[in-house]
């Protein structure tokens, strides 16, 4: 894919230094990273906010700050809509005259989806009427969402668009970020700390420590990657793999995966025959078993664990003292087990190896 | 109830003092303006000289009036020659005091709303594409509103009781200048005033509730309006 996005930036903020580069291809590109990574500040630099002392930022293949050169476009030229944490809706416009608060500013013959397709898209039919005073947590980003749409933005930019809002209204919101990335096509810059709608939403993965890009690319392969402690050393570390829904089998409460080289079972979850969906497939949840025996078939009779695939041992890496991590080859999919050294030893695992990967349907259904 | 002369005060208040007021109101946002947002050197001088009015005297305040915009003052002098505009001793001259005496009121009720108000959203407003002008009209404008419009009630009530500025620069002439409180104070000097003196007494008190009173139902209406509970 061809690079539409390119940041190179160094700034400093008080004690803090940016100093950031990296390309991302058309998509959704996430900048994660804890807080005081510096990521808000990349994404004020790419809206025209912060003024970096040197740099570059270009949005296919046109500059749109160019310090070297002295180019340094005003946030209302630039058509890079944002949608910030708190809303920032005009609290003395209606939800209506907020939605097309940008719409009336975008330039003639920009396209983009018009108002009844971004109200319909986003649900906000009753709310038209309403002052933003009157509106709820979730209610407020998707406004904030529509009229940065209708705005008609080459770059689409999302300062933790759901940081503010509690767990059941960010399980409202996210769907809608989901339909926006698979329909419209419009490429997004979206900065949060929460792994969960990373996993969800990026194509490409840049990831942020200390105002540095400690890596970037697209998301399963960063995730596959065990030497970033950012995403290593989480709880949840673990592979994210694109699958499609198979089958549904509500009567055994199982759904089915395809994943790229092998199929999942895991815990029903509510998705269409043929949806995509992402499974973050968590390191800690996945145990090996070397084939032979009672495991020879492809579902286990004397396991709970619903899942046994057939797996190669790529390498065995170590994770502090008394763990290491196994990178499996599932088909052309990666998976990571975590075990103890001692698993390791007693197994006599060696990279080359052919195994079981058994993955507990229960652990893969969540998150 | 009242005579024709005291009539005439009370119309010549209220006129003296809207005219201040719209005097005042456009400089005094450019004012609050520079002083809330402006980052130039002599801002804290500006500050200084805008709330001056407030600590010296009405009466400096009224000769210094004079000697600038006297029949010989260095800006009085032009105005008569060039435009024909006298100031010194006439309403219009009342008008200007009542203006400079009550101008650190509204700069103060505007730059509170300015410090107020959300920058995000002007920034918001300029991601979606709104140039400067238009943010400007279309998201600050609109949100300082309630600070303009409480700045100009509370300089309207306050130019009504003006006196010490009034009648240094523009004197105590009946029908031209002779405001309310002059007027009151022209009554208690002369023998069986007493009564005119406490009938204008209890105009100027009215006038002063009536006008607290709108401020707040007026800032109340705004609030809504704009969607603050």
């Amino acid at each position: 894919m061809s690079v539409m996005l390119e940041v190179a930036l160094r700034h400093r903020l008080g004690a803090f230094a940016l100093e950031a580069e990296f390309t991302a291809p058309a998509g959704v590109t996430v900048l994660f990273g804890p807080s005081g990574s510096g990521k808000s500040s990349i994404l004020a630099a790419v809206a025209g906010l912060l003024r970096p002392a040197e740099g570059r930022v270009a949005l296919a293949g046109a500059p749109l700050t160019d310090m070297a050169a002295g180019l340094f476009l005003p946030p209302e030229r630039r058509r890079c809509a944002t949608v910030f944490q708190e809303g920032r809706l005009f609290p003395h416009l209606s939800v209506e005259s907020n939605l097309r608060y940008g719409l009336r500013r975008a330039p003639r013959g920009a396209e983009g989806p018009g108002f009844a397709e971004v109200v319909a898209l986003l649900g906000l039919e009753g709310l038209l009427g309403r002052r933003p005073a009157r509106l709820s947590g979730g209610e407020k980003q998707r406004v904030a969402l529509g009229r940065a749409l209708l705005a008609r933005p080459r770059l689409l930019l999302l300062d933790e668009p759901l940081a503010a809002l509690d767990a059941p209204r960010r399980q409202e919101v996210l769907p809608f970020l989901e339909a926006l990335r698979d329909r419209a096509g419009l490429p997004m810059l979206y900065v949060t700390h929460a792994i969960e709608e990373a996993d969800r939403l990026a194509d490409t993965l840049v990831l942020l420590e200390g105002g540095r890009v400690l890596a970037h690319g697209p998301l399963a392969a960063l995730t596959a990657r065990t030497d970033l402690p950012l995403l290593a050393a989480r709880r949840d570390a673990g592979v994210v793999l694109p699958c499609r829904v198979a089958a549904q089998d509500r009567a055994a409460g199982l759904t089915l995966l395809d994943f790229p080289g092998g199929r999942l079972s895991i815990s029903w979850r509510d998705a269409p025959v043929g949806a995509a969906l992402r499974l973050r497939v968590r390191a800690r949840d996945v145990a090996v078993a070397l084939p032979g025996g009672a495991l020879a078939g492809t579902l286990p009779s004397t396991l709970s664990l619903g899942n046994a695939l057939p797996a190669t041992l790529r390498a065995v890496e170590a994770l502090g003292e008394a763990e290491c991590f196994l990178r499996l080859a599932v088909g052309e999919s990666l998976l990571l087990a975590r075990v103890t050294r001692e698993a390791v030893a007693r197994l006599r695992l060696r990279p080359g190896q052919e195994l079981l990967a058994l993955v507990s349907a229960v652990s893969a259904g969540q998150g | 109830m009242l005579t024709p002369e005291e009539w005439e005060a009370v119309r010549l208040s209220l006129s003296v003092s809207l005219r201040a007021v719209a005097f005042s109101l456009p400089p005094a946002i450019l004012v609050a303006l520079a002083l809330a947002r402006g980052r130039f050197p002599g801002r804290t001088l500006l500050d200084a000289v805008v709330h001056l009015p407030l600590v010296v005297p009405p009466v400096v305040t009224g000769w210094a009036l004079l000697m600038l915009f006297g029949l010989r003052g260095p800006l009085g002098a032009p105005l008569a020659e060039w435009f024909g505009i006298r100031l010194a001793f006439t309403s219009a001259g009342a008008a200007l005091a009542t203006a400079v005496m009550t101008f650190p009121l509204i700069v103060r009720a505007i730059r509170l709303s300015l410090d107020g108000l959300d920058r995000g959203l002007e920034e918001a407003a300029a991601t979606l594409g709104a140039g400067r002008l238009d943010r400007f009209l279309t998201v600050t404008l609109p949100l300082m509103a309630p600070g303009i419009l409480s700045g100009a009630v509370v300089a309207f009530a306050a130019g009504l009781g003006e006196f010490g500025a009034i009648i240094t620069f523009a004197s105590n002439v009946p029908g031209e200048t002779q405001t309310l409180p002059l007027a009151i104070y022209t009554a208690t000097q002369v023998p069986g005033g007493e009564a005119a003196a406490a009938r204008l007494a209890g105009i100027a008190f009215a006038l002063a509730i009536a006008g607290l009173l709108s401020a707040d139902l007026l800032s109340r209406r705004l609030a809504r309006l704009l969607g603050r509970p």
